[in-house]
């Protein structure tokens, strides 16, 4: 097991709220630079893939926790609402940017887009699944639903899996970058479908996991 | 007893009134122009050229977004790319081979090339991307090179090729090889013949810079950008349709015509609009309608009389 000094409960607050100011510097220096002509060539396609890699590299922290508390034993999950909440308003910001500063809000070419063109209809039904996820991540909803949060919360794995595939049919040659994402999202829901089972084994064999540990 | 004649000025030698009238801000951006070349590390020299008829009311995109925002996927496939790695590739000495259905097959040195009369033709430029550009080219009709070679009644197409050189070319070598190499692209002859189908050796008064096809490429103003193929080693007359590369790589996606055309849709976007590169970041108004043919129906509309452009995309 690796062992990290524990950060103190005092701060545990604070660096969650420090890792949402964190998650928002991608998506505001690159409005910041779009905004004064400083991104090169074509402005608004850069700022749209820039909020777009940023939602699914969120979307890849999130599903990181759960494997990581598994196999090292770090407890990170007081910061896993934080990394999809940031999931959330980077698609939504992606969307925008493209329904607002690229399509100019031109409504049926929009609506023509998700309809015609498969990678924009699976790109939109991972938002569209997003919303649910994003209104419930909050301790009432989770006291409200009870079991019913766990199973609704499950819709991520098929969100990042869209992500990955909305990434990788976007571009003209799917390459190194494209596979990598692929290969990362299918590792962690793979994990998934082996974790009961590893858990199982490790409960048998070091007797006490390392759950809950703080790190 | 012979009257005095004044030796012909040759009409490179001409300035353009307009360019005169206005020759502090020439000098200005000329100046501006060349520390950027300096700063970019590309190869491009000074190159003469005439004026011609070929201008355009719209601004010209800035020549630094024209140098670094690139579709050169011998370079990478980063628009950035062409521009970051280019700096090895050699496009001095040169040569392009002119072969197949022609009565004088011949090689043509780079100094060949740039020894035909240049002109500078300012030309939209659209991306199948849906992006466009307004670029100042030199360099000479297609027509005349090939008036040279004196091609064959039987030939109907023409094919290009792009050099292989993995050493130089980064995009060429590695695990990862985004198309098949070497680079191939075709016209028809009379698409090729076609006044407005020029091979490019310069922009913006200099040489080609290397992420931009360096020494001399293809500009056919009225189809999408990645017909005109880069760095050309040769050129073959044919009477077969010749193979295309993106066209080889997604044949539903790519055509062999690629027809500027806003009507028909790529299957993954629209083609009805494009944005203009270069103008001001988000809020410059650049998002545009596309127009048929590039804008330059008028003078070529009337080779696909009769085509269906739907099914001949």
């Amino acid at each position: 097991m690796i062992a990290l000094p524990a950060l103190p409960r005092k701060y545990h607050g604070a660096s969650v709220w420090a890792l949402y100011a964190l998650g928002f510097v991608p998506a505001i220096s690159g409005f910041y630079l779009g905004a004064t002509g400083q991104l090169p060539g074509n402005a608004i396609k850069e700022f749209e893939h820039l909020l777009g890699i940023w939602a699914l590299r969120f979307l890849i922290a999130t599903l990181c926790i759960t494997p990581i508390r598994d196999l090292f034993g770090i407890n990170w999950i007081r910061y896993r609402r934080a990394l999809g909440l940031l999931a959330f308003w980077y698609v939504a910001m992606h969307f925008s940017t493209y329904m607002i500063l690229d399509k100019y809000l031109d409504f049926p070419q929009i609506v023509a887009d998700i309809a015609k063109r498969p990678f924009i209809t699976i790109g939109m039904a991972g938002f569209v699944m997003l919303i649910p996820l994003a209104l419930t991540s909050n301790n009432w909803s989770i006291r409200r639903l009870g079991p019913r949060w766990n199973r609704l919360h499950k819709l991520v794995y098929v969100i990042a899996a869209a992500g990955a595939l909305h990434f990788a049919m976007s571009v003209k040659v799917v390459g190194p970058e494209q596979m990598i994402y692929i290969a990362v999202v299918t590792a962690l829901l793979v994990w998934r479908l082996f974790r009961p089972r590893f858990n199982q084994w490790r409960r048998g064999t070091a007797g006490r996991p390392g759950m809950g540990r703080a790190a | 007893m012979t009257a005095y004649r004044p030796p012909r000025i040759a009409a490179t030698e001409i300035t353009p009134e307009p360019i005169f009238l206005n020759r502090r801000s020439f000098i200005g951006a000329t100046a501006g122009g060349l520390l950027a070349a300096g700063a970019s590390g590309s190869h491009a020299a000074e190159l003469k050229a005439a004026a011609s008829a070929f201008k355009l009311d719209e601004p010209t995109t800035p020549e630094k977004d024209v140098t670094n925002y690139n579709n050169f996927y011998e370079f990478g496939t980063g628009k950035a790319d062409p521009a970051a790695n280019s700096a090895d590739f050699k496009p001095t000495p040169w040569t392009i081979k002119v072969e197949g259905m022609v009565s004088k097959p011949r090689e043509f040195g780079l100094e060949d090339l740039l020894a035909m009369p240049l002109e500078e033709r300012t030309y939209r430029m659209r991306c199948v991307e849906a992006w466009s550009m307004v670029i100042p080219w030199i360099g000479f009709p297609l027509a005349s090179l090939l008036d040279k070679v004196e091609p064959l009644g039987s030939a109907k197409y023409v094919a290009f090729e792009t050099v292989v050189r993995p050493e130089q070319m980064p995009g060429q070598s590695g695990y990862f090889q985004p198309l098949p190499w070497p680079y191939v692209e075709g016209l028809r002859l009379d698409e090729a013949r076609h006044p407005l189908t020029i091979l490019s050796v310069g922009l913006y008064g200099r040489t080609l810079p290397n992420q931009n096809g360096a020494p001399v490429r293809l500009v056919v103003p009225w189809k999408y950008g990645f017909k005109g193929i880069k760095s050309i080693v040769k050129i073959t007359l044919t009477d077969k349709q010749p193979p295309t590369t993106w066209n080889l790589s997604a044949a539903n996606e790519y055509g062999f015509y690629a027809n500027v055309n806003p009507a028909v849709d790529h299957p993954r976007w629209s083609q009805a609009t494009e944005n203009r590169i270069g103008e001001g970041g988000f809020f410059g108004g650049s998002r545009r309608d596309t127009l048929p043919f590039n804008g330059y129906g008028e003078e070529v509309a009337s080779l696909y009389a009769g085509m269906d452009l739907a099914a001949n995309f």
